[in-house]
């Protein structure tokens, strides 16, 4: 007697899935790791894991159209004479001008400055188009110090250390030669086209101790007016903010996994830092420790997308966000309108991450000036202002339905987890429950 | 000329009064400062074209982002001596600790004693001129101006170089990645004496020192290179 054996679907390996498999292809062909741009794309514990719990028996909720709910913050209120007075507690993150083109710059100065926020410079220096459209900058003193220089540092509004960002904590910048124009390379005094690799340590100092000490000299190169940020990568919050606030910083900005960058490399993005979520309360512990919350102010970032996102921060402790990649595609970043040059880049609209390449068809990670024409910064800025203005609307809808009247008096109580991960890195009840993992 | 005592004054004040000098051209040009007894900060972001005299030992970053400026440390220097300077001239007495010039965009910087490590880090133009002998890491990444040694220098001496140009008297302990040496041509002599003669250096020649800089082999990444970083 004879019988068929019936075929089994072909199945592939969940360890060795389809993009293991195109990396370690990609791998062997070229020598090279993989570079991109953006941040951590796996899936991590996030705020989509926390809901609100609104207004109830115990607690009422304000009109939703009538009745205030503000959303001012002021940045820098420990020691400078001028501190930030922001509209909304939503700030555009440090992004170079070099990793993205000048009318990028431009249009994020322009938006945000229309919603009453800061922008921020990069590892690049300052460019007068982003100075002349931001009212309020903020300059980052970075390891490489591309463009530093006093007269700039006087310029500012505020001026961002920056230790580490979230994409890479423990890594230095990265801009390819594709994008070394003259100007960028002007500006950085480095010679056209070469790879250039920042540093991962700032030349001129080593640890805490050190950096109170460069911060007391940043302080009386500007004669204490600017408000002084510490920014970190979401590694050990604890104790890097504990430490930051000891070395003196008026603001501490937290930058989780999901932040992005400009170019790194994919191993590090993805396997390098902690979620976001996992950052915010190890850093709001540190603050209350040491008596200093909402002192020194907390700025989260790192997958901040919406409304929701900036309430469940602010909930969290945090006195303001900070968005990048979102800042981005509100300009027009991965717009499907490109989706035919998406697809002669082998890759689709919505996950072109090669922004070191230069070739950006919005033209917004280049230095091409074909492709950066295509960005018109008056219309990009107010896509990037309407965009701030419904994340503000968002987060005010929320903390109106759970009470408050200000977004900055959103509190943990306010929220609740929906995953056991989530509850234990937010430190907020299991939903149904008032169970906090991990909490003594 | 005016004098400040940092014995009875504050560092704030004597910064403050060194940095309104810029509104107030014309101003006399001698300043002094007494008992800096190693405080930090001192004289830092002044945009003036004063002379300018620390009598002691400073901390970290005396002279940081200084701008027109004559300083001279009658003493030793803390780390960071004149880091980030644009323009005028630092000289230091004595000796210096780590990072003496680093990220340094313009101006001359004179060590008549020894620097430490990572001396002239990362620099972007400025000129650094020591006497005596350097430390390890020194020149690390330096992208653009002259760094002379009429001494020694230590390990690792311009890993990662760009187009900075370093000159060594004497012995060079250890090249890092992508530093060579390179043939001193005339025009790297005439230079070298300009560089001598703006530090004031009568007694060395130019002909004895060797010229070092990037083989630019690093510049555009190469995976048959990556050994190079180590």
């Amino acid at each position: 007697m004879s019988y068929v054996n019936p075929p089994t679907v072909p199945r592939k390996s969940a360890t060795f899935d389809d993009y293991t498999l195109s990396e370690i292809r990609r791998a062997a062909t070229t020598g090279i790791y993989d570079i991109r741009g953006a941040g951590a794309k796996r899936k991590v514990p996030h705020f989509d894991d926390l809901l609100f719990l609104g207004a109830s028996m115990s607690r009422y909720p304000l009109e939703g159209y009538r009745e205030r709910c503000d959303t001012d913050v002021v940045l820098g209120s420990r020691f400078a004479k001028k501190p930030l007075h922001l509209k909304i507690p939503i700030t555009i993150a440090g992004m170079s001008f070099g990793s993205l083109s000048a009318n990028a710059k431009e249009a994020l100065g322009r938006g945000a400055s229309a919603a009453g926020t800061s922008t921020t410079t990069g590892d690049g220096g300052m460019s007068s188009e982003e100075r002349e459209q931001s009212k309020i900058l903020v300059y980052q003193y970075l390891p490489s110090r591309y463009g530093m220089n006093p007269e700039d540092l006087l310029k500012a509004d505020a001026i961002e250390v920056v230790i580490g960002q979230g994409a890479k904590p423990g890594g230095g910048g990265m801009l390819l030669g594709q994008k070394i124009t003259d100007r960028v390379a002007a500006m950085r005094t480095l010679p056209k086209g070469i790879d250039q690799r920042s540093a991962s340590r700032h030349p001129d100092w080593t640890g805490p101790d050190d950096l109170e000490i460069k911060i007391l000299e940043l302080r009386e190169i500007t004669d204490w007016q600017k408000p002084i940020f510490v920014k970190i990568g979401g590694a050990r919050p604890y104790y890097d903010v504990a430490l930051a606030v000891k070395a003196g910083a008026d603001v501490v900005v937290v930058d989780g996994m999901q932040g992005g960058t400009a170019a790194t490399q994919e191993v590090f993005i993805e396997h390098v830092g902690m979620p976001t979520l996992a950052c915010i309360n190890p850093a709001v512990r540190a603050l209350q420790d040491l008596g200093m919350h909402r002192k020194v102010q907390l700025i989260v970032s790192g997958g901040i997308r919406n409304g929701a996102d900036v309430a469940k921060a602010l909930a969290l402790g945090a006195d303001a966000v900070s968005i990048g990649t979102a800042a981005l595609v509100a300009l027009g970043e991965n717009d499907p309108i490109h989706e035919a040059e998406y697809a002669a880049l082998n890759t689709t609209s919505e996950a072109y991450d090669d922004w070191h390449e230069g070739k950006d068809p919005a033209g917004i990670t280049t230095q091409d000036p074909e492709l950066m024409a295509r960005l018109d910064p008056v219309l990009a800025g107010r896509r990037l202002s309407n965009f701030l203005k419904v994340l503000t609307l968002e987060a005010q809808t929320i903390a109106r339905a759970c009470g408050h009247n200000h977004v900055h008096n959103l509190e943990p109580e306010d929220l609740c987890a929906l995953t056991v991960e989530a509850a234990a890195m937010a430190r907020v009840p299991l939903a149904g429950t008032s169970w906090i993992p991990g909490a003594k | 000329m005016s004098v400040f005592d940092l014995a009875v004054t504050d560092l704030r004040s004597v910064n403050s009064a060194l940095h309104d000098l810029i509104n107030s051209p014309g101003k006399e040009a001698q300043w002094e400062i007494k008992n800096p007894r190693g405080s930090h900060a001192v004289a830092v972001g002044i945009n003036a074209p004063i002379q300018l005299n620390i009598r002691g030992n400073v901390g970290y970053y005396c002279a940081g982002m200084n701008r027109q400026a004559r300083i001279t440390v009658h003493g030793s220097a803390g780390p960071g001596v004149a880091e980030n300077m644009m323009s005028g001239e630092v000289i230091v007495r004595g000796d210096a600790s780590q990072y003496a010039g680093a990220t340094g965009k313009g101006g001359l910087l004179v060590i008549e004693g020894n620097a430490s490590s990572r001396c002239g880090i990362s620099m972007k133009g400025i000129d650094i001129i020591v006497r005596g002998n350097i430390g390890h890491m020194s020149a690390f990444m330096a992208q653009a101006g002259h760094l002379v040694v009429c001494g020694d220098a230590g390990d690792a001496l311009g890993d990662s170089i760009y187009e900075a140009k370093i000159f060594v008297r004497g012995t060079v302990k250890s090249l890092g990645a992508d530093c060579i040496e390179k043939p001193m041509r005339q025009e790297h002599i005439d230079l070298l004496a300009r560089l001598l003669e703006r530090a004031g250096i009568a007694d060395v020649k130019p002909t004895e020192f060797k010229r070092y800089g990037s083989a630019r082999k690093l510049y555009n990444f190469n995976v048959d290179h990556a050994d190079a970083y180590g």
